[in-house]
């Protein structure tokens, strides 16, 4: 256990107050919060890019910014949120914060490693940005830089892209590992496997996830660069390679890239859901069955992406059938979230609403997610704007939402302070509305002809795509509110005490914010993170 | 008390299907139909939008009325029911959407044959095609037709031969070669009830041959030949776009394709071939 004690590395040398978040500490708190501070910068970043593509979307001739521009931008919005946003704070960000306090460690099993991960993702993210003024020309393939047309557009903001996406994926794997490690070997004695809170369960599936198909994308990139750099013909068709080799390879990574972003959020629900409803989660062995099943599942869907690709018809009928089981463990985690709430005391708070709210999204996503995994239906609306509606209700209108909540139930942790309720109210609704009108029409556009990545259109799509832009405007507009909150409780916010929700999980029985080594006496053993409605004793 | 509720849940499961019925049958989000294809794709459409529907009103429904009926009053601070889990209620809503997803795959396996997605294109006449036309399609390297849909659609209710057209795409252009009347053009020009296979071929990077009108949408991949199959029954103009993503000029890439009655086809193939006395 002498490696999971901050203190024997956090001596007189580590900084303290304010300066220890700009430090390479080795506190998996100070490490969480870096990554959520850092991940919400890039949002921002990420948002601007999404509001010049929605301004040049607003109108169906192209006279906003360039052509090159235009893809450019799109190009670094996906890559920015995917990999500098939701990745790392759904999994670095929570995931440090709260799963040592979950097994009853002081520390993540590799402190250094864990810091490590943290501070690559600046210099990749900034490297990345970077690349739009020094290389010349960003990046321009999209973010899933299909070969050739990564080989023929300018090749130095394509190899900055990818030594950037290396970075990140490097991150991510050493985070991954450093997850497995803690949640199966720095356990606090006596606490089982199936006493752990869900998030854990959902960050070791991940984290599997995370060390099996980021290395696929790494080699990738390399042969990637190499095709670039050094015109070898690994991708090259004039050499003799092949494209849609590429394409497999890439999805064998960026397929379970979905659920390295949403089985954490799945766990973050299951954490604040039974907390304001004051009741057990429902179906707690099925839930982690069901996790598992996902993981599984989730490793051979990859070629629903390449429908249209010219993959053999075989393979269509498999990819179909195995997308379209991965509803059925969803479908139960969603049920039993339902039932969780049935029969309960719900305070319909902040971070209710917007877990409430994932749930909405979440399920017209997947709807929307099993009709395209139906070759012949999605033969029609692949690489449309349908596509881009149905990932946005997956990954905005599911994992961000999360993000969301997740900040209004553990800001009183990270701080000691409540965010105002009424801000937070006012965010949820904002961000809700905005929301909806900019991706719910995207489906009827993409049904009805328009393709992605596209900076003009049939103008009689105009209108639409208006509403889609006010939508985008509201979005951006929602995180003023959470901006003002965030800063006015930090200056004169209410003091939360220990335990505002008089929550059971572990991390909440020690002072908010917690101190360096997690607990002053030892660690509790806590075997029923979900006692709502029983007594319930903690055993110090 | 317990007819009662059986009574209240059977009474609203009847009203989500009649829901999700009426939904999916009376809201129109596609746009016109004018291949043999589009039928058969938008009755898979209705099914899945009935039951999407009733999956998504009805979750909704059941999470409204908890979070109404359910609601902490002010100054409560107990707990709800310690309810940790009910095996037979799981086991239901596991089998419900297992039966769900089975359905629907069987059905769109059904739909995806009936559109000839299934048929093994190696095997198929689309080989000689582009054996013939191998000058033109600079495809001598690939004998292999790599994937698509092949022209044996049950649904095709095709007159006479196939017509076959070769597809080059480029940035950010499409060009169609009539290897039979020795016609090249820019737009598309097919006649209504015959099929017609493309045989496409990309000369830069991928493109993307997408008709919204017939449903159908085909990779264009260099090194790589693919085959598209349809057949057009309403007359008319309709885009094609490309749809994957292709260069700068990506939004731009479109051409259209004209569906003429077989007519005014012969009199387009009289207009145009270099030889007048041509015809197919």
């Amino acid at each position: 256990m002498t490696l999971a004690n901050p203190s024997d590395f956090n001596g007189s040398l580590q900084p303290q107050g304010w300066l220890k978040y700009f430090s390479f500490s080795l506190d998996h708190k100070v490490i969480g919060l870096q990554y959520l501070v850092c991940g919400f910068i890039f949002y921002l970043i990420g948002g601007a890019l999404a509001g010049v593509i929605r301004t040049e979307l607003a109108s169906p001739i192209s006279d906003f910014v360039s052509r090159e521009t235009y893809n450019e931008v799109l190009t670094l919005h996906g890559t920015v949120m995917i990999f500098l946003w939701i990745v790392p704070v759904v999994n670095g960000g929570f995931g440090n914060y709260l799963i040592p306090f979950y097994v009853g460690a002081r520390d993540m099993a590799f402190p250094r490693l864990n810091a490590v991960a943290f501070w690559l993702i600046p210099p990749a993210g900034i490297l990345l940005i970077s690349s739009y003024f020094i290389a010349g020309a960003a990046a321009q393939s999209g973010w899933t830089a299909y070969p050739p047309l990564s080989l023929t557009t300018p090749a130095a903001g394509q190899v900055v892209w990818i030594l950037s996406v290396l970075l990140l994926g490097g991150s991510s794997i050493f985070g991954g590992i450093n997850f497995i490690a803690t949640v199966l070997k720095l356990r606090r004695p006596g606490l089982k496997l199936m006493q752990l809170p869900m998030y854990c369960w959902a960050m070791l599936g991940t984290s599997i996830l995370v060390v099996l198909s980021t290395p696929v994308l790494a080699g990738t990139l390399i042969l990637l660069s190499f095709d670039i750099i050094a015109h070898t013909g690994f991708f090259n068709p004039a050499l003799g390679g092949n494209v849609v080799v590429y394409q497999h390879l890439f999805w064998f990574y960026s397929h379970p890239a979905v659920y390295i972003m949403v089985l954490p959020a799945f766990g973050l629900v299951s954490e604040i859901l039974p907390v304001h409803a004051r009741k057990p989660l429902f179906g707690y062995t099925t839930m982690v069955y069901s996790i598992m099943a996902i993981v599984f599942l989730g490793l051979i869907v990859w070629a629903h992406h390449m429908f249209t690709s010219g993959t053999p018809p075989w393979m269509r009928l498999f990819f179909t059938i195995a997308t379209s089981f991965i509803a059925v463990p969803t479908g139960i985690k969603f049920f039993n979230w339902l039932a969780t709430l049935w029969g309960g005391k719900i305070a319909l708070n902040s971070a209710m609403l917007f877990s409430c709210a994932f749930i909405v999204n979440f399920v017209f996503g997947g709807i929307t997610g099993v009709a395209l995994a139906q070759v012949p239906f999605d033969i029609h609306v692949h690489d449309t704007y349908f596509v881009v509606g149905h990932f946005h209700y997956i990954v905005y209108g599911g994992t961000v939402f999360v993000i969301f909540g997740s900040l209004y139930h553990w800001y009183p942790k990270f701080t000691g302070r409540m965010l105002n309720e009424d801000l937070g109210r006012l965010h949820f609704l904002l961000t809700f509305i905005g929301f909806n009108l900019c991706f719910a029409p995207q489906h009827w556009l993409g049904l009805n002809g328009m393709p992605r990545r596209v900076a003009e259109y049939d103008p009689a799509f105009t209108t639409l795509n208006q509403i889609s832009s006010v939508g985008a405007l509201l979005m951006a507009i929602s995180t003023l509110p959470l901006l003002i909150n965030v800063v006015l409780t930090a200056i004169n916010g209410k003091v939360s005490g220990d335990n505002p929700w008089n929550a059971l999980t572990p991390e909440w029985l020690t002072s908010s914010p917690p101190p360096v080594e997690n607990w002053l006496g030892e660690a509790p053993l806590v075997t029923e993170p979900y006692g709502y409605g029983q007594k319930q004793e903690v055993t110090p | 008390m317990q007819i009662r509720t059986t009574l209240t849940v059977l009474t609203a499961a009847t009203a989500l299907v009649l829901t999700g019925l009426w939904v999916g049958n009376n809201v129109n989000m596609l746009p016109i139909g004018a291949s043999s294809n589009a039928a058969t794709y938008d009755s898979l459409f209705k099914v899945l939008f009935s039951i999407g529907t009733m999956l998504f009103v009805g979750i909704v429904i059941m999470l409204v009325y908890s979070l109404f009926k359910f609601r902490r009053r002010s100054g409560d601070l107990s707990d709800g029911l310690a309810i940790e889990g009910n095996l037979p209620l799981e086991i239901v809503w596991t089998a419900i959407p297992a039966v769900v997803v089975l359905f629907v795959g069987i059905y769109s396996y059904d739909i995806y044959e009936r559109m000839g997605g299934m048929v093994a294109l190696n095997d198929h006449s689309a080989m000689d095609h582009s054996a013939m036309a191998q000058p033109a399609m600079q495809a001598s390297a690939s004998s292999r037709v790599w994937g698509g849909i092949g022209a044996a659609g049950m649904d095709a209710p095709s007159v006479g031969k196939v017509l076959p057209v070769e597809v080059t795409a480029m940035q950010f252009a499409f060009i169609f070669h009539y290897p039979d009347a020795n016609i090249t053009s820019g737009e598309l020009h097919v006649p209504a009830g015959q099929s017609v296979e493309l045989h496409m071929e990309a000369k830069d990077v991928i493109h993307a041959f997408w008709v919204p009108q017939f449903r159908l949408k085909q990779d264009i991949i260099p090194g790589q030949p693919t085959v598209l199959s349809f057949t057009a029954t309403r007359a008319g103009s309709y885009p094609i776009v490309c749809a994957e993503l292709c260069g700068p000029y990506h939004g731009g890439m479109r051409s259209n394709v004209v569906v003429h009655e077989p007519e005014a086809y012969s009199a387009w193939l009289q207009q145009n071939s270099p030889i007048s006395t041509t015809t197919t």
